[in-house]
């Protein structure tokens, strides 16, 4: 089974990496960029069948270790 | 003063704090592999030190902070134990929960490796009792991430409860952005938790213990917690 997590910085955390990122775009002239934030996709593959449990793995991989919860949300997706 | 010095993957700054924990204590401190699940029996001080943990991969001190011998440093603290994480090793503290908040990347992005002035906020904690309140010490930082973040109500009871130690001042100990150097919230260099038995801070003072070197300031902070156990003992 195949899963995707990803990370994303929370509202109101200054993102520098973002900034920068969005300075490099619109200094190569990509139009109508107002804004970018960085984040972190881990694809993930689970053994075994069972989505409920492979859900359950996943938001505790992602709680104790992938995401540090106090700048950062987590979004799960289980591909099938 | 026994220390104990925790050694993971990518650390390397832990001879230096070994040297100087050393030449100030007296006492060869044990050095601690990351797989270990138990401190040495006695340990009065247990270091986390600077460096790269896992390549800073994930987060820095993300996976260092998830290592078995943690568990021993959380139970430790939990009892009282002093903990002292340096640069990478308040980036870990703060990663295993043993520290609010978290060490973003610099604000102006540039990793930084130059000396800086601190004034030391408070005299009356077994980390800065061989300083007095309102001190400027120069001591040297090396870091891409120190600057500090954590949410408003932390910060507020941070700053309530006298838990700020370090900050990056002016060298007349006067506080301005532009001394501030990584954007840290309120130019937090150095917090202790609520029980006040654990420091974390970002610059390295360590690195200023001898004459040699052209600064003893970091000298203070070594020196009042082997006073204090000497005193105790």
């Amino acid at each position: 089974m195949k899963a995707r997590i990803t990370v994303t910085l929370k509202n109101g955390i200054l993102d520098p990496q973002g900034k920068a990122i969005e300075g490099a775009l619109k200094s190569l002239g990509v139009a109508g960029v107002a804004s970018v934030r960085q984040g972190k996709v881990f694809d993930i593959e689970i053994e075994g069948g069972d989505k409920a449990k492979a859900e359950a793995a996943l938001k505790s991989a992602a709680e104790k270790l992938l995401a540090n919860t106090v700048i950062e949300n987590f979004r799960i997706e289980v591909i099938g | 003063m026994k220390s104990a010095v925790l050694v993971f993957p990518g650390i390397n700054r832990e001879r230096d704090m070994a040297r100087t924990l050393k030449l100030v204590s007296g006492v060869e401190p044990a050095m601690v592999w990351h797989a270990d699940t138990q401190l040495p029996a006695g340990t009065d001080l247990v270091v986390v030190p600077g460096g790269f943990s896992y390549g800073d991969y994930l987060r820095c001190g993300a996976i260092a902070a998830r290592a078995p011998i943690m568990d021993a440093v959380r139970a430790y603290a939990a009892k009282g134990g002093l903990v002292l994480g340096v640069c990478n090793g308040f980036q870990i503290l703060c990663e295993s929960g043993l520290l609010p908040g978290v060490l973003m990347r610099n604000a102006k992005l540039k990793f930084i490796c130059r000396d800086v002035f601190l004034r030391v906020e408070r005299s009356d904690t077994p980390f800065t009792r061989g300083y007095n309140a309102g001190q400027v010490i120069r001591v040297p930082v090396a870091h891409g991430e120190g600057n500090y973040v954590a949410d408003g109500e932390t910060v507020k009871a941070l700053e309530a409860e006298g838990r700020v130690l370090f900050r990056y001042s002016a060298p007349d100990g006067s506080l301005d952005a532009s001394w501030n150097l990584n954007g840290a919230t309120n130019s937090i260099a150095g917090i202790v938790n609520g029980k006040g038995n654990v420091l974390g801070m970002m610059p390295h003072p360590e690195n200023h213990v001898e004459a040699v070197i052209g600064s003893t300031d970091g000298r203070g902070l070594f020196a009042g917690l082997v006073a204090q156990f000497d005193r105790a003992a």
